[in-house]
């Protein structure tokens, strides 16, 4: 089944949106809404974080947006992906920039993002040269892309192969709600995707095939406990369509990007924040994943997470794949912004999940 | 009174401030509270189904906004949280119903 795709990106609708600068101001009351929030470095400066400001841990995972390339086109997008982007989408030069990275830098995790990083057509060799490394390799795989065309349907034994672990948005286990942010057909060809997962051995008990889950809110309300939707999810999924995961992570939406756009087109763009705000936990911000991630751009450029990659907020001092000193970049101020507060509501949220 | 209506979504947020007129019992209820809807025998969001149905059985607006919300975080669906509802409008209906028995009784002592 073809995908109806929910929306078309912000960059092709010339949306005032898709100037990262403009999102900034937005965010700081300067654009759109007047509506001003505490900044969030002063808020970790009284939850007992000295300066307001946030250090690396250890740099433990080497994180790859290959590009903007997708073949769908969700509603809360925070990369504004989808199958018009076919610009931005990284080089087999920033490729092999980041293998050499790889070798030379004990980074023990490589986590690929985009888009959907298989359409990207340096993805698998790429991979393959990883796992020569001994790298973990986990690839965020929107699903759909396995069904989408006849030369990906290989990709469920091919991860096998290369024992990629995989990760996959599936925002609910009923097609309503996974639809309406998603688009139209998304859930039924996810599912079929998973089922064909599950046959290679991802999700199943002794394989060593790791299959995760990642959930978030289709609205404007903070995800529940993890263990719980985890729970619910696995039960719901086998029960309905004999489909099985290992792990769920629940992630908040963050107020960027075509979220952002969603927040500001219905109103609900300063309730959100305030739920953010109100939802602040200092317990939350010691575990943010920009503390043991570093996150490059298809075009090589280093930020403190994805997030900040879409709003063009570069790591501090030198942020080139060019120029990777990972002792600097292990000492460096972590870039914060009003965005943050998405990651420290609740029990907090990463590319891992719940954080506190 | 100030107010042209009596139900506004702002007031919810004034619910904690009960205790300025009462304390010691509203710090009791808030704690008891809590402690009910926490995960236990029955999971936080079976509690939260449970709410929003009795929400619209004691037919509270505030409840219906805050337990559809607290559904929705606990990842309940449209169509469980309309089911929940048609089980408290079901409880609802019989319990008018069943009360047709007495009707039937006393219709059936006055009557050939």
């Amino acid at each position: 089944m073809s995908i109806h795709q929910k929306t078309k990106s912000l960059a092709s609708r010339h949306s005032e949106l898709s100037d990262t600068f403009f999102q900034l101001k937005v965010l700081n009351g300067k654009e759109v809404t007047d509506a001003r929030f505490p900044a969030f470095s002063e808020t970790i400066r009284q939850a007992g974080f000295p300066d307001g400001r946030l250090r690396p841990t250890r740099i433990e995972i080497f994180q790859m947006n290959v590009g903007k390339l997708c073949n769908q086109t969700c509603a809360h997008c925070h990369v504004d992906a989808g199958p018009d982007r076919k610009k931005e989408n990284m080089s087999r030069a920033h490729f092999e920039k980041c293998l050499d990275i790889l070798t030379r830098y004990d980074i023990p995790k490589v986590d690929i993002t985009g888009g959907a990083p298989e359409l990207n057509p340096h993805f698998r060799w790429f991979v393959e040269e990883c796992r020569k490394l001994g790298k973990h390799v986990m690839d965020r795989c929107n699903l759909t892309v396995i069904v989408s065309n006849k030369k990906y349907h290989d990709l469920p034994e091919w991860f096998a192969e290369n024992k990629v672990e995989v990760i996959s948005s599936l925002p609910h286990y009923s097609a309503l709600r996974t639809d309406s942010q998603r688009g139209d057909g998304v859930f039924d060809d996810s599912i079929k995707a998973m089922q064909m997962l599950n046959a290679a051995g991802y999700g199943k008990e002794g394989t060593g095939l790791v299959f995760n889950l990642v959930y978030n809110p289709t609205g404007t309300f903070l995800p529940g406990n993890q263990a719980s939707l985890e729970a619910e999810f696995k039960r719901q999924l086998k029960r309905k369509h004999n489909v099985e995961f290992n792990n769920l992570y629940a992630i908040t939406n963050m107020p960027i990007s075509r979220f952002l756009d969603y927040l500001l087109e219905g109103g609900h763009y300063e309730s959100y924040m305030q739920t953010l705000l109100d939802s602040f936990n200092p317990g939350a911000v010691g575990g943010v994943m920009c503390r043991s991630t570093i996150s490059v751009s298809w075009d090589g450029y280093l930020y403190d997470c994805d997030f900040n990659q879409m709003l063009d907020l570069k790591v501090a001092g030198k942020n080139h794949l060019e120029d990777f000193d990972l002792n600097a970049l292990e000492s460096r101020d972590i870039v914060l912004n009003q965005h943050c507060y998405g990651c420290t509501a609740g029990a907090g949220s990463s590319c891992g999940g719940q954080v506190a | 009174m100030s107010k042209k209506h009596y139900f506004d979504p702002e007031d919810l947020k004034k619910f904690g401030n009960i205790g300025e007129w009462q304390k010691p019992m509203a710090d009791k209820f808030f704690a008891w509270y809590g402690e009910v809807f926490k995960e236990g025998a029955l999971t936080e969001r079976e509690k939260a189904l449970i709410a929003l149905a009795v929400a619209h059985t004691v037919q509270c607006p505030y409840c219906i906004d805050a337990y559809t919300t607290d559904c929705l975080g606990k990842g309940a669906d449209e169509e469980q949280m309309m089911e929940a509802v048609h089980v408290a409008a079901a409880i609802r209906a019989g319990s008018s119903l069943v009360f047709s028995t007495q009707m039937m009784n006393h219709t059936k002592d006055m009557t050939m």
